[in-house]
């Protein structure tokens, strides 16, 4: 049964594992977050096969042959059985949950340098605030320079809303009267979707915003090109909203 | 007609709804004019002369019904009525139309109740599947469709499963552990009256101007605070089923404590009694917080407080912690009584006593301990505190042992027994562990931070709360009511019938729910009316198998209803199963027992040679020798 259920695992694993659940991988982060996602695909794949090899060979070995009314065996239990389904289960468990924060620990590690991109949220649009030249701002479009990490620093106007670029593997929801902070170091160049992931009303599916990853020196130029200043009442949340956990995590490399 | 008018019944209801309803207009007017505001408010978050005819018109139906006719009679010191127990049992199908203090009456009228808001939900559902057939609006606009998947969700949870499980318990409970009803018979009818209100209230609110409330069954501050007049019925809605939902726990912990036949130690007590107990005690103590959580948002939209006004120095965040705090614990309160299901199911029809009965009681106990410490982790992106989420995250995969241990027991349960497999109770038993084993993984991973962060508000979500809720607490809802609807309606059910509906059932949700994890982790976020063309196929894949699903719950239907009318009749015990219920006839009389039956053993003896769990009353004392090792390994 033990063969059954490794050969079952295997088998699972191997597809489970070759499939790119999540997308394509444009952060620091994603890597290592679909590294875990595998890892804990392989060993869900083994709880997983144990009790469907267990449970299809006790429905195929046991089922009652017709007529036969007797009683199974009169077995109330078996200590040693027991405590080894409670004692792996938590270690399993407590290696899942010491890994995950390892991960954690390090997505969310602070760089020396990073850029602060304000967000700014509302029933059903994105803006966005740059630092550098006096309050730069773009609407439904949100750039960022490559390799280099980004704190975006979010607030909401209204209602809650959730910053989510799937392809970097974070999402943060946006609070009103409180700043909340997402980490991202993005690694791959291209043009991304932002998408509201926290019901906000009737415009809730339509809430996106385009995101482009650029090389540093375009997007210097981009922002330089920016027409607009961030509008008075949105400075005037970044002053009012408080900062309740500044940096994630924190004992990161801050 | 003056004599309909004084006799409790649906008349003086009808009575006591239109004076209650009539006197909170009135307050409102009067209290209104007397301030110098105008008579009405049609503010979208107000409309005062809506929302206290919303509380005191119920109560007056309450009260004119006849629920609470003993109580205020002794309270006022006057003679009470001599109990003639003319309120008590069903004799005709009459008797299930009014207040009636039977247990098991009560439980039948629970079960038709949840049925009815399930279905209702079901037809929701699939309308929301037609509009996500395909990408772009087709069917609903969107916020009819916010409105849609609200109620679904707020239906499904308040008025189907929660109090499903409650009438299944109050139907067999008290027979299983040998009482004659339960402790409070009039507060056990008076928690049945509240839940249809709270129904009526859900399904009532799409006629509210603005709709049907619309920010999702979790209710967000301050989404659900500016929300139009829909959200003040949630709002009711949940104070009338939580009220219910702990009056009846209340009775299931009094019951269970007090009421167990001489002999029925704690550790003799069928685990489906253990799971309600554990269940009570979750109840109980968690229940209120969301009863507080929506009054306060009631305050916030009707009377000017602040508590989720960041502006006025709320707290937006800490709705969700109050929510949760509830809602965490609420997913176990719709899980445990289902685990007490399968328990009995699974140990009947492989005719072997439970593996590891007390580790599978301790399990219930562990699992109600852990729940309470886990609410957070559905706010890992929430902005709150971040280093709440690592002890959080522990909890939560803690929580997967003791859930563990029990899919291990049940399968330890069934290896070298003689598994029967001709009962439809037993095929949704089975197929239970393996669909919940998939939302137990899909949990796990849940739990864990990074794969959180980005899963979180996906499609993920949906498959995930499906597989534990549909594929777990549903189909222990089937197995259970297919496992006592010989002992509740004293007629047997149609298996091929049952059969086609599991398999239906089976292919339906696996079909619908497990691609939703693949779109979720691919970018696409729940709760929304249209999507990326990208999902198209899916989504139309998803919604043919939808369509199966609720297509075949016609045929469980119709299979329920025509047996229950048709049926060849029922033996007292079908299933020889062990335990007390089984030993009375099918269905039970009136008072239960002519004498209380004595326990002198486990629920589970099967195989074991002479081993009895309970003696009946009027039975000759058989003189036998119990055996040693009863009720333990």
């Amino acid at each position: 049964m033990l063969g059954a259920t490794i050969a079952l695992t295997v088998a699972i694993s191997a597809v489970m594992v070759s499939i790119h659940w999540n997308g394509q991988e444009a952060s620091t982060a994603a890597p290592k977050i679909d590294e875990l996602l595998n890892v804990m695909i392989v060993i869900s794949s083994f709880v997983f096969s144990l009790v469907m090899v267990v449970l299809f060979y006790a429905l195929w070995k046991f089922r009652v042959k017709p007529g036969d009314e007797s009683d199974g065996e009169p077995i109330h239990g078996n200590t040693r059985l027991e405590v080894a389904w409670t004692v792996i289960p938590t270690i399993i468990v407590l290696f899942g949950a010491g890994y995950s924060w390892a991960v954690l620990h390090d997505i969310e590690k602070t760089d020396r340098n990073p850029l602060t991109v304000d967000v700014f949220s509302q029933q059903f649009a994105w803006s966005f605030g740059y630092p550098g030249k006096d309050n730069a701002y773009s609407e439904g479009e949100l750039h960022v320079p490559l390799d280099r990490q980004v704190h975006f620093k979010m607030h909401s106007l209204d209602v809650i809303h959730s910053f989510w670029v799937p392809e970097w593997r974070i999402k943060k929801d946006n609070v009103p009267g409180i700043t909340t902070t997402a980490i991202v170091t993005p690694d791959r160049l291209g043009a991304y979707q932002l998408i509201c992931t926290e019901l906000c009303g009737f415009g809730h599916s339509t809430m996106r915003a385009k995101v482009v990853v650029e090389r540093p020196a375009d997007f210097r130029a981009w922002v330089g090109g920016l027409k607009r200043e961030v509008p008075p009442p949105y400075l005037e949340t970044i002053r009012q909203d408080t900062e309740t956990d500044p940096i994630p995590v924190g004992a990161g490399g801050a | 007609m003056a004599a309909a008018i004084k006799r409790p019944g649906w008349i003086r209801g009808a009575l006591g709804a239109t004076l209650g309803a009539a006197f909170g207009l009135a307050l409102v007017v009067v209290l209104r004019e007397i301030s110098g505001l105008s008579a009405f408010q049609t503010e979208q978050t107000g409309y005062p002369q809506v929302v206290v005819p919303l509380v005191t018109g119920p109560l007056g139906f309450l009260a004119g019904f006849g629920c609470f006719d003993y109580w205020l009679r002794w309270a006022a010191g006057m003679p009470t009525i001599p109990e003639d127990h003319s309120q008590h049992g069903a004799r005709s199908w009459r008797d299930y139309l009014r207040f009636n203090t039977d247990h098991k009456v009560i439980g039948i009228q629970y079960i038709c109740t949840n049925f009815f808001f399930f279905f209702v939900s079901g037809l929701m559902a699939m309308l929301i599947r037609a509009e996500l057939a395909q990408p772009g609006t087709q069917i609903v606009d969107a916020a009819t469709f916010n409105g849609l998947f609200s109620a679904h969700a707020a239906i499904m949870i308040f008025v189907f499963i929660v109090p499903v499980f409650a009438g299944i318990a109050n139907y067999v409970l008290p027979l299983m552990i040998g009482a004659p009803d339960m402790a409070f018979p009039r507060l056990n009818a008076l928690s049945f009256w509240m839940l249809p209100i709270a129904g009526l209230m859900f399904v009532g609110s799409f006629l509210a101007p603005g709709g049907a409330f619309d920010a999702g069954w979790t209710g967000y501050a301050p989404l659900s605070t500016g929300a139009p007049l829909g959200q003040s019925f949630f709002n009711l809605g949940v104070q009338f089923a939580g009220a219910s939902s702990i009056a009846t726990a209340l009775n299931f912990l009094v019951t269970i404590i007090t009421m167990r036949a001489p002999g029925m130690t704690f550790w003799r007590m069928p685990l489906l009694v253990w799971a309600n107990l554990s269940t009570s005690l979750l109840v109980v103590a968690a229940t209120p917080f969301i009863a507080g959580a929506q009054f306060m948002v009631l305050f916030d939209r009707a009377l000017g407080t602040q508590f989720f006004q960041f502006a006025g120095g709320g707290d937006v965040i800490s709705y969700q912690h109050i929510f949760w705090f509830y809602s965490h614990p609420a997913v176990y309160i719709m899980m445990l009584p289902g685990f007490g299901i399968i328990s009995e199911v699974i140990s009947i029809h492989s005719r072997k006593p439970i593996f590891g009965y007390r580790l599978m009681a301790l399990a219930l106990i562990g699992i109600v301990v852990l729940s309470y410490s886990v609410w957070a982790h559905h706010m890992f992106v929430a902005g709150m505190f971040s280093w709440l989420r690592v002890p959080m995250m522990i909890t939560t995969l803690l929580i997967a042992v003791p859930t563990g241990i029990k899919i291990f027991s049940w399968l330890g349960t069934l290896y070298f027994g003689k598994i029967h497999t001709y009962s439809t109770a037993m095929l949704f038993a089975l197929a239970f562990i393996v669909t919940f084993t998939i939302g137990g993984i899909s949990g796990v991973m849940l739990g864990m931070v990074p794969i959180d962060i980005h899963v979180s508000d996906t499609y993920f979500i949906v498959a995930h709360i499906h597989f534990v809720l549909f594929g777990g607490s549903v189909f222990t809802i089937f197995a259970g009511i297919y496992h006592w609807f010989p002992k509740m309606t004293g007629r047997m059910y149609d298996e091929r019938l049952g059969r086609v509906h599991f398999w239906g059932t089976l292919v339906g949700t696996w079909g619908t729910f497990l691609p939703m994890h693949w779109v979720g982790m691919d970018g696409m976020p729940r709760r929304v009316a249209d999507y990326a063309a990208q999902f198209g196929d899916w989504n139309l894949l998803i919604s043919i198998f939808a369509f199966i699903l609720g297509a075949v719950q016609l045929v469980f239907l119709y299979n329920m209803v025509v047996s229950w009318r048709f049926g060849p009749r029922a033996e007292a015990n079908p299933w020889r199963g062990k335990s007390i219920e089984w030993q009375v006839s099918s269905p039970p009389p009136i008072f239960n027992f002519d004498e209380i039956p004595r326990v002198v053993g486990g629920p589970y003896e099967f195989g074991v040679p002479g081993a009895r769990h309970a003696i009946m009353g009027g039975e000759a004392e058989v003189a036998k020798p119990e055996p040693a090792a009863v009720g333990s390994k």
